[in-house]
């Protein structure tokens, strides 16, 4: 499913939009806060679930080739870390659930672990 | 020409793509139709109306030896037909005051005009004013894509270039080495490096696994350096044919236990590192999971030194 329908079903609130969401598909998807475990666990082209929004999570994803962010709980990353979401082509989403809901939601809409 | 755009910012600079970009480098001269028909004053709309035909064109410059009189388009021949009036000339239908531009003027200066006037085209003089071109928006379209295609070759040679480095080069042994300084506590530039050596790579040729390997294991290198050391250190990143070595090292504090550092979920990372997501305990054993050859040796006087080597496929060596 692309990007685009997982944030208007999850009601996620766009913060750095680089690149058209429904342009983008995700298949598969991962969650940690310790970018250590993300640089072991994430595949390319994941979505990444995480409450962590310090702008560290910009360079992972980057070098990951991950697409998209979703910060949960409010958590609010700075506008540093924004523009260089845009300047990486990397979408970051906010929104007000905690991960466990949001994984879940994912979940049930088809996003699955897949094979490392 | 004055122009009426109000002057932009810089955030607004950035923003500015390729083909706007292009829009001010072309000239009118590069982009127009060279080939000009034009009609004479003193043929008639009947002749005019069969021209349009032959050369399936919609408008056509009226002009004297080269000397541009006016423009006639297929409104004014519809005007004519309307009037029952075709066998007036085509002085007494066309358009003499006409709108036209230079061809040493820059593209988007035309299409100021195009919006401007809504315009179907535009005569083109040259600097006596003699007729040289016209320009539709079509022509436009035609020669931004046209630019675009050469930058796109051009930087298509440059990538064939970079990933034939190796092959260009004849020597016993050729490595290209790369060298970033990463400062003690400097977040904000965290993965710089890594994510610019991994950028290097595929430049280079790796393949994208090659190159998320080593970007993973500089990175965590890289991070080491930014949260553990007491000035920062140095990522020296070796590029050759059939190896990537990457090494990362540090002036201190140095290691005490390194089998204790490599033992996975182990880590010094105060709780204001660990806030950050940092402190996983997962670094140096990530690293060993990334790259073929991995050496740690440290020591409380001198500092840290990270070694670590990928070997190329030797079916698939870079360049």
């Amino acid at each position: 499913m692309n990007l685009k329908e997982i944030q208007d079903q999850l009601q996620l609130k766009p913060l750095a939009v680089p690149i058209s969401p429904d342009s983008i598909e995700i298949r598969t998807g991962y969650t940690s806060d310790m970018l250590s475990c993300v640089m072991t666990g994430a595949l390319s082209g994941s979505i990444w679930v995480t409450l962590m929004a310090h702008n560290n999570i910009i360079a992972v994803a980057s070098l990951l080739d991950i697409p998209a962010i979703i910060i949960t709980e409010n958590a609010q990353p700075d506008e540093h870390t924004l523009a260089r979401a845009n300047e990486k082509e990397i979408a970051i989403f906010s929104t007000p659930k905690p991960t466990f809901e949001i994984v879940g939601r994912l979940w049930e809409m088809g996003v699955r672990a897949e094979e490392t | 020409m004055v122009s009426d755009k109000p002057l932009i910012t810089d955030d607004e600079a950035a923003k500015i793509t390729r083909v706007e970009e292009l829009a001010y480098e072309l000239t009118v001269g590069e982009v127009m139709t060279k080939k000009v028909f034009a009609l004479r004053p003193e043929q008639t709309m009947r002749e005019a109306l069969d021209e349009f035909k032959k050369f399936r064109i919609s408008g056509a410059p009226v002009a004297i030896d080269g000397n541009l009189c006016g423009i006639l388009s297929i409104e004014d021949l519809i005007r004519s037909l309307r009037d029952g009036r075709i066998d007036l000339t085509v002085a007494d239908y066309m358009t003499s005051n006409v709108i036209t531009v230079k061809q040493e003027d820059q593209v988007i200066e035309a299409l100021k005009l195009f919006v401007k006037w809504n315009l179907g085209r535009l005569p083109v003089l040259d600097s006596s004013n003699k007729l040289v071109g016209i320009l539709t928006k079509g022509d436009i379209t035609n020669g931004l894509l046209k630019a675009l295609q050469k930058d796109f070759e051009a930087e298509e040679l440059i990538r064939y270039r970079a990933s034939h480095l190796f092959e260009d080069i004849v020597s016993d042994r050729s490595t290209l080495t790369l060298r970033y300084n990463v400062k003690k506590n400097d977040f904000s530039r965290g993965g710089a490096a890594s994510n610019n050596i991994k950028k290097a790579l595929l430049r280079l040729g790796a393949s994208p696994q090659v190159a998320r390997r080593c970007g993973i294991a500089v990175y965590e290198a890289e991070m080491n350096l930014i949260i553990h050391t007491n000035h920062g250190g140095v990522l020296r990143v070796e590029i050759e044919p059939d190896r990537i070595t990457m090494e990362a090292y540090d002036d201190g504090p140095g290691i005490p236990d390194i089998s204790l550092a490599m033992k996975p979920g182990y880590s010094t990372a105060p709780p204001e590192i660990r806030a950050m997501g940092f402190g996983a305990g997962m670094g140096l054993v990530n690293i060993k999971s990334c790259v073929d050859e991995m050496n740690l040796s440290s020591s409380l006087d001198r500092g840290t030194n990270l070694y670590m080597v990928m070997h190329l496929d030797k079916s698939k060596p870079l360049a």
